[in-house]
């Protein structure tokens, strides 16, 4: 996986983000994690067929991006990163599909693309609220939203731990790793055989950090779990935000207002 | 191979999602009662390792590309299957959050499919029988290999079973049973071949950690039973969208809706607003080009004799329907592609008004 260390960077790239000043930045993380979850719901659970009535899903992100200065190119470089995974089965579709669902003057689109269209953009948009959410949010802060929204205190810790030791072992790796390739001059080297003592000896060292940072952090009175020194609150602002969102999530889901309007201006059947 | 949310329906994802934090929250509680505290920042630092494992390739001998390691057998190996699946867990939520590695909704599915299998099944049911009481070099390779092939041909096999009663991708089953599992195979024996490499080298530098592992967790006496409660949680929740699957209803949260309320979907009724909308287009159409002939095409089934066979008039109506669509269909590529436009002027503008605060600040 070349791209591993590219994504390394992206997501400390990411993570700074979090540290802007924006109306955005400045609300509550648990406000923001709830209405990224009820955006994913509604997005997802839309008809297969639907295209146009996911457009004004867009608004949420595009409001949320303009609004929190995050860089856009950078939040369409990650949403272009998603796994091919979704285009290895959408793509598909229109070969299963082939039911004409939909007549543009002498090109009949079939229910195959429409739906391959609308998993394109579904993964867009859900992709693209996930990193808009660290992004405006931060790693930590939403480790300690899901907490206080009742996920287990063992296993925030667990996020929290694994967040900050990211960095530094993939480092150690990269450098390992590095080093190894250079040493091998080509092809011979990078076998199995070196691939597992090296992975090992990663491994033991890793093993032996945890210990290390185990004592240390006992020595300095860890009961198992991290204080913050801010607690923000869930005031007024974070309502008028999760409300705002929830019900103009809940319109558009429940009416296709893209319908209404192209019938409006095609004079076709509601 | 990571569940997306796009071939997901919320049915199928939020009763995965409830199947994992059930799991989440059942192992949560076992760590933190039955095991030491020095566990905690090991399960961090180890699942940190897995980035960093996974940024060293090897080649694979025959096919000249090149493979890393997987995540979920080395950790229950490591660690035991309750800190394993937490720490998988964990994994799974960094790639969601930040590498765009399937999706929130999907989140269940992948923490279920590639954190469940391994720790629950291929562990303790394949790995743990191989190895015994006494592990060998020979056993330990053997005991991964078989174990991550069939933790992950489950796994794949969820993936499967999870897009298909999702019903958002068109793929037939048994295609892409077809598709699935003969590329997990390969994936899965290269998987096992590392991990072995691995586990028998730290079995070479340090026995106790494997040995500790297979003896401090000895899965209890009834733990499976709690395991397989929460299966029957999740069984249940599928059974209710399976039903739904059978009744053909177009998605899960309407025929939810449906059963909680008892009417038929939230769509506007034949007055009011959508009635107001029909009487002001007529007037305001920009391209009553597209517009589908409705009227001419009520007359003309009107106009048949009364003596017209039942069979007749549902073909016409069938047609007329399929035009309907069609006109709804244009109708919704305008005025989505409007939506969008405006969604993206509502950007602009709000980002042009933060624009002079930027210049100031920087």
């Amino acid at each position: 996986m070349a791209s591993l260390q590219q994504a390394v960077l992206d997501l400390k790239n990411l993570d700074l983000l979090a540290n802007g000043n924006s109306p955005i930045h400045r609300l509550d993380a648990r406000a923001k994690v709830l209405v990224s979850f009820v955006f994913i719901i509604c997005v997802v659970s839309c008809d297969r067929y639907e295209v146009a009535a996911l457009f004004p899903f867009c608004v949420f992100p595009v409001v949320m991006i303009s609004l929190s200065d995050l860089p856009p190119l950078f939040i369409i470089r990650k949403i272009a990163l998603i796994c091919p995974f979704v285009l290895a089965v959408g793509i598909l579709n229109p070969v299963f599909d082939r039911e004409i669902l939909m007549q543009l003057g002498p090109l009949g689109i079939s229910g195959g693309w429409m739906s391959f269209a609308s998993i394109l953009i579904r993964s867009t948009l859900t992709v693209g609220t996930a990193c808009i959410l660290v992004g405006v949010t931060g790693f930590t802060a939403v480790c300690q939203a899901l907490e206080r929204l009742g996920v287990p205190q063992i296993f925030a810790v667990q996020l929290l731990f694994l967040y900050r030791y990211i960095f530094v072992l993939t480092e150690e790796s990269d450098r390992a790793s590095r080093s190894r390739a250079l040493r091998s001059c080509g092809k011979s080297g990078k076998g199995i055989r070196s691939f597992g003592s090296l992975t090992g000896h990663l491994l033991l060292r890793t093993w032996q950090r945890a210990e290390r940072i185990h004592i240390a952090m006992l020595s300095r009175g860890f009961r198992g779990e991290f204080r913050s020194p801010k607690t923000s609150r869930f005031g007024t602002p974070d309502l008028v935000f999760v409300l705002g969102w929830t019900v103009y999530f809940a319109i558009i889901r429940s009416f296709d207002i893209p319908r209404s309007i192209g019938a409006l201006l095609t004079g076709g059947g509601l | 191979m990571h569940m997306a949310d796009a071939l997901l329906s919320p049915t199928v994802g939020v009763a995965l999602w409830g199947a994992s934090a059930g799991t989440i929250a059942y192992c949560s509680q076992k760590v933190s009662t039955e095991m030491d505290s020095g566990k905690v920042p090991l399960m961090g630092v180890l699942g940190a390792f897995i980035f960093a494992a996974q940024m060293i390739n090897f080649t694979i001998p025959v096919t000249g590309s090149s493979g890393h390691l997987g995540g979920g057998l080395i950790l229950t190996i490591l660690l035991g299957p309750y800190a394993a699946f937490l720490t998988i867990a964990s994994v799974l939520v960094v790639q969601a959050l930040f590498f765009a590695d399937g999706g929130l909704l999907a989140l269940g599915c992948n923490i279920f499919n590639l954190g469940f299998f391994p720790a629950f099944i291929a562990y303790p049911l394949i790995y743990k029988k191989i190895i015994g009481r006494e592990p060998t070099s020979a056993k330990i390779t053997a005991a991964s290999i078989v174990a991550a092939v069939i933790g992950l041909q489950m796994g794949a096999f969820g993936v499967v079973l999870e897009t298909v009663f999702s019903g958002i991708s068109a793929l037939p089953f048994l295609t892409f049973v077809a598709m699935m599992q003969p590329i997990h195979l390969a994936i899965g024996i290269v998987e096992g071949v590392v991990t072995a490499a691995v586990v028998s080298f730290v079995y070479k530098a340090r026995p106790e950690i494997i040995q500790s592992t297979l003896e401090l967790s000895p899965m209890g006496s009834h733990p499976m039973r709690n395991i397989l409660l929460a299966f029957l949680v999740m069984a249940m929740l599928m059974g209710g969208f399976v039903s739904r699957f059978a009744s053909k209803n177009p998605d899960g949260l309407e025929w939810s809706i449906t059963k909680v309320t008892g009417k038929v979907g939230m769509k506007g009724p034949e007055q009011g607003l959508h009635a107001t909308l029909t009487a002001l287009q007529e007037k305001i159409a920009l391209l009553p080009d597209y517009s589908f002939r409705k009227n001419s095409e009520l007359r003309k089934e009107e106009s048949k004799p009364e003596a017209a066979q039942p069979f007749q008039k549902t073909e016409a109506k069938k047609t007329e329907d399929q035009k309907n669509l069609a006109g709804t269909s244009v109708a919704g590529l305008v005025g989505g592609t409007m939506t969008l436009g405006i969604a993206f002027l509502i950007g602009f503008a709000l980002k042009r008004r933060r624009l002079p605060q930027r210049i100031v600040l920087s």
